[in-house]
């Protein structure tokens, strides 16, 4: 009997390990569950045109390929737990699965901080969902608090003043995406966000929300109260790793995979996307969860691939992983676009422009170029990328 | 022969596709994408991996 393949999660990295498994000549069943009861569907607009226009997510959905009109979609119900003695994954639903190979693409959610006071306006950004339920908050008159000045929370600054709502973010951080983009350029973007209307609370935490049944106000640690119709906390992620255990998984940072997304070869199980952390020989093959969006595609392809070798009793490609990290941030008018890991640099340095205009700006270590971002240059970035793939 | 069509209202320029098929997708001086409407079979593959690297999404490939 032809072997049967089970991919947990039903997100980008999910739906392209699909493919990869099919075009790498796999014909054994494939059943796909995701916890959101939505068809594979692009995140990226949630915080900027879905979040402003209020998009349905039937028009966020990505094009599958033919190759996997045969799949079993089974979504609205998450993961709870797996035997990988047994090959087992138990669903929320009760629903028992057996497989004979095992992708884990669940991904990550937003992560919550234990704060006092009300829940209700309380949200975050993630889902289809979520971005309907913030959306009806984001008007004139009403007053959105952003926890966290990463690109999550500065997109959606972006997007709320674009929806006419006052917006206040409040960071523990010096200057916003300043891991990424580091200090000088995100204070450049810290006053195009101010040009518009941003209210930045930076070196700053959150003591607790006050209000009776809904939040009307936000109280900070140094005593300053914001008004508040609604909190959205972008603070980072956490992996959905909690069915995995019970395995003898490390799960302390996503998953340990090999170059070929092979997390155990006895039990033919792969890992892709957010919450694979693999090596990249591009960047010292040090093992790494890279939360970008290309990500996922890269590591599907590839996992999809030693899957279907694991199946047939053979050994998946072992030649090196090397896909190129890429970001991207649309922020008001402005394009922010980025190749390599401008977050490893001991050096940064404004090659062309100024901070506060379009630039493009390398970021180096001792061994050289590890990255670059440019705002409104993306054209100009080719050869930085054509240099950091010959690192 | 494969067909290619962008979505210029959803394509913001990233040129992501560029570096998958860049016989077929390019930006010009201004930064605005380029692209020819159709190529040859044997370009399907890497055509159709430009149309998954799109973050917008905005290519159709027939």
């Amino acid at each position: 009997m032809a072997a049967t393949v089970l991919v947990v999660g039903a997100g980008l990295g999910g739906l392209r390990a699909a493919e990869a498994l099919r075009g790498a000549g796999f014909e054994g069943a494939i059943t796909v569950v995701g916890d959101e009861p939505a068809m594979p569907y692009n995140r990226p607009p949630l915080s900027k045109e879905a979040l402003s226009a209020g998009v349905h997510v039937a028009e966020l959905e990505f094009r599958r390929k033919p190759s996997v009109s045969d799949v079993d979609w089974r979504l609205g119900s998450p993961a709870i737990a797996s035997d990988f003695a047994a090959r087992t994954v138990t669903l929320a639903d009760g629903t028992h699965l057996s497989f004979d190979g095992l992708v884990i693409a669940s991904g990550i959610r937003p992560r919550r901080l234990p704060i006092a006071g009300p829940e209700a306006g309380r949200h975050v950004l993630r889902t289809a969902h979520d971005a309907m339920n913030l959306r009806n908050y984001l008007m004139p008159g009403r007053t959105a608090v952003i926890m966290g000045a990463g690109f999550i929370g500065c997109e959606v600054a972006a997007t709320a003043r674009g929806l006419g709502a006052e917006v206040h973010i409040v960071a523990i951080d010096e200057q916003p995406m300043v891991r990424p983009l580091g200090a000088e350029l995100g204070m450049g973007m810290r006053s195009r966000h101010e040009h518009h209307g941003v209210k930045f609370h930076l070196g700053r935490t959150v003591q607790s929300f006050l209000g009776g049944e809904h939040i009307t106000s936000v109280l900070l640690d140094d005593g300053t109260e914001l008004p508040a119709s609604v909190v959205v906390e972008a603070v980072g992620s956490v992996c959905n790793v909690e069915w995995l255990a019970g395995n003898g998984l490390d799960l302390t940072d996503g998953l340990l995979v090999d170059q070929a997304m092979v997390v155990a070869a006895e039990v033919p199980v792969v890992a892709v996307g957010d919450i694979a952390r693999h090596p990249n020989a591009l960047f010292g093959n040090v093992p790494r969860r890279i939360e970008h969006w290309n990500i996922p595609t890269e590591t599907g392809r590839r996992a999809g691939a030693s899957l279907a070798s694991l199946l047939r009793g053979e050994q998946p490609d072992q030649a090196p992983f090397a896909a190129m990290p890429s970001f991207w941030s649309d922020q008001y008018q402005y394009k922010l676009q980025s190749f390599g890991m401008p977050g490893l640099a001991t050096s940064i340095q404004i090659v062309e422009g100024t901070a506060d205009d379009a630039c493009i700006v390398e970021y180096s270590d001792e061994s050289g170029l590890v990255g670059v971002v440019g705002v409104d240059r993306t054209a100009e970035l080719a050869p930085y990328r054509k240099q950091l793939l010959e690192r | 022969m494969v067909t290619i069509t962008v979505d210029m209202d959803k394509c913001q320029h990233y040129g992501q596709c560029c570096f998958e098929a860049d016989d077929v997708f390019a930006l010009n001086d201004d930064g605005q994408l380029e692209y020819v409407a159709e190529a040859d079979e044997s370009r399907r593959a890497d055509i159709e991996s430009a149309a998954d690297v799109c973050p917008m999404q905005a290519i159709t490939v027939k």
